[in-house]
């Protein structure tokens, strides 16, 4: 299935607006706010279903992060819908103070996460968003890798008691899990045996990292593909187990290289087992108008750019560092 | 007819020299904090919690109370002299605010004590957050009020916009919001930071009512309340013209005195003025 061109293909967007209907029909406190964007965040497939429980609040981003606090502290599960850039780019410091400090029980949905959101170009390209999230103690980050994962991370987000935020793409992007494949928050999932090298991806560039791992077996190479989905609280046991029994990390991920779930990998190795690792991810840099799959390649996030990057673990791995 | 007899407003006056009293000597054992909002706000406090609130001291959690948002946190020495008066914890506990361990953080925390509805200190975030409540209590039919105290200065905070459009196109009748307006902020006066009138139009624009009060006239503030709880399909804003530092002749009207809490000598003073303000307070309404 990996590598089929014809594989089917479509936006995470999709399983978060499917998500939550799912939950809405679970939970009745479960409602839905949205600051002007119902359609392409896919709160619409909720607010057509539970007009009643839908609120719009317009072009108003803090607003969206204070008024699900004062929803949620009344007994409500508000989940909140913007691009990334706006939430929780522009509402950090509500979602710091009156969701997390205050313990509300709000789910940010950021979708618009990456470079992968194209045309609009780099003011809407939320490249910073799970930094600027998994520096904030008692939130939980997820970082979905396709649609069936998105709508299971809403769910479980749902169900789960404190602040979640979680992010996704705009456009279609390879569906290479099942209804079936496990899902827990903070349980990282091999979807790829192998003890070459580790490569650790959350988001849809774990469908790349698992195209660059195919890739390198035809040639020897046979690497463990880690999805990493739960950024924080990460998964230390399986970061740890990768890095053990492999000797040599490669992290990938649509997002600045610094902060991101790469930066929290390397904390995990640093402090209980340093291990060489390499990073793919966003170099410091802004993103620009562009055709997704341009913008990946240009922003070294590619297939062949995850390959090099295991090719040069190796070498680091063989050198001893 | 009045909604409160002139014997229940005395008691509530001398209640409220009382809170000053407090906070005047928690400012001064906690060498930090704000000392012109508080002594303020303090006729307003009283009249609340020992008046107009549904609530219950012993059951802070009680599902059906009214919600007290405090939007602008420093002030939260008026609030916690308030509550303690009221019975929701031991008066001498109010010697721990803005101490290491204690409940009484230098801004207030819902988790840190019980009765405190949001955390809150960074400001702007108030009204939205208790229009959040107001609205969730619509959608359930839910009887209880929310009310949200919030300064002046804070008026000029986007995020306070985008609430007074969402509570007025959402015809929050429960919600009542109420400006301390103390003319006052921390780097001057407000009209001279940035201007704030016509501050009334701006929430009539947004469908607001507006009722206009003198902030240390309790029968008044009571009288304004209960006529934004009979007002329907629209929230009320009660602008409370309040007198930053009330009760101690040195800090009213000062912005120099919003940041700062008085040295022990000043306390003194304060604390005698207050006490000779008491008596004076309660023959005015003879």
């Amino acid at each position: 299935m990996i590598g089929d061109p014809t594989i089917e293909q479509k936006p995470t967007r999709d399983g978060y607006g499917e998500g939550l209907v799912i939950a809405g029909k679970a939970d009745p406190n479960v409602v839905v706010l949205c600051a002007d964007l119902s359609e392409s965040t896919r709160s619409l497939f909720f607010k057509e279903t539970f007009p009643d429980r839908f609120v719009q609040l317009g072009v108003s981003e803090q607003l969206l992060a204070v008024v699900a606090s004062g929803m949620a502290v009344t007994g409500k599960v508000p989940f909140i819908s913007s691009y990334a850039m706006f939430s929780p780019g522009r509402n950090w410091e509500q979602i710091r103070t009156n969701i997390a400090l205050n313990e509300a029980n709000v789910k940010i949905a950021g979708p618009h996460s990456g470079v992968s959101v194209g045309p609009d170009g780099a003011t809407h390209q939320a490249v910073e968003d799970m930094a600027i999230m998994r520096c904030i103690p008692t939130l939980t980050v997820l970082a979905p890798c396709d649609v069936h994962e998105t709508r299971k991370a809403t769910i479980a987000a749902a169900a789960l008691v404190g602040p979640v935020y979680f992010r996704f793409a705009r456009e279609k992007t390879p569906v290479f899990t099942t209804p079936e494949t496990p899902f827990t928050i903070g349980r990282a999932e091999i979807f790829r045996d192998g003890n070459d090298a580790a490569i650790i991806a959350c988001g849809p560039l774990t469908y790349n990292a698992l195209m660059a791992a195919e890739e390198l077996a035809t040639q020897g190479i046979e690497c463990r593909v880690v999805n990493n989905h739960t950024v924080k609280p990460m998964d230390e046991a399986a970061v740890l187990a990768a890095a053990r029994e492999c000797g040599a990390i490669v992290t990938v991920e649509e997002h600045q290289v610094q902060g991101g779930m790469g930066s929290r990998v390397a904390e995990i190795l640093a402090a209980h087992h340093p291990t060489p690792i390499e990073f793919i991810g966003v170099q410091d840099r802004f993103g620009q108008s562009g055709d997704p799959n341009e913008l990946i390649e240009h922003y070294g996030m590619g297939v062949s750019h995850i390959k090099a990057a295991v090719k040069k673990i190796l070498e680091r791995k063989a050198k001893g560092r | 007819m009045p909604h409160v007899h002139s014997k229940k407003v005395e008691e509530l006056e001398i209640m409220a020299n009382t809170v000053r009293q407090d906070i005047i000597s928690m400012l001064v054992e906690a060498k930090s904090g704000h000392s012109a909002g508080p002594l303020g706000m303090a006729d307003i406090f009283v009249a609340l919690y020992f008046h107009l609130l549904h609530h219950n001291p012993k059951k802070p959690d009680w599902p059906e109370r009214d919600r007290l948002i405090l939007s602008n946190g420093h002030i939260c020495p008026v609030r916690y002299a308030t509550m303690a008066r009221a019975g929701y914890f031991p008066v001498k506990e109010l010697a721990t605010l803005r101490k290491f361990g204690s409940r009484l953080q230098g801004h207030p925390e819902r988790l840190k004590l019980p009765g405190v509805e949001t955390t809150s200190g960074p400001l702007g975030s108030g009204l939205g957050q208790a229009a959040g409540m107001a609205y969730a209590a619509k959608i359930d039919g839910k009887r209880w009020r929310t009310y949200c105290l919030m300064s002046d200065a804070e008026q000029a905070t986007g995020l306070t916009y985008e609430a007074m459009l969402f509570a007025g196109r959402n015809r929050l009748a429960n919600l009542i919001g109420i400006i301390d307006r103390n003319n006052i902020q921390i780097d001057g006066n407000t009209e001279d930071i940035m201007p704030l009138e016509p501050l009334r139009a701006k929430y009539e624009a947004c469908n607001w009512r507006v009722i206009e009060v003198g902030g240390h006239n309790i029968a008044q503030f009571i009288e304004a309340v209960e006529e934004a709880k009979a007002t329907e399909n629209r929230p009320t804003c009660i602008i409370a013209h309040t007198i930053p530092g009330r009760g101690v002749d040195f800090m009213e009207y000062k912005y120099q005195w919003h940041g700062v809490p008085p040295k022990p000598e000043e306390a003194k003073l304060a604390l005698e003025q207050l006490r000779t303000l008491g008596g004076k307070i309660a023959s005015e309404h003879e």
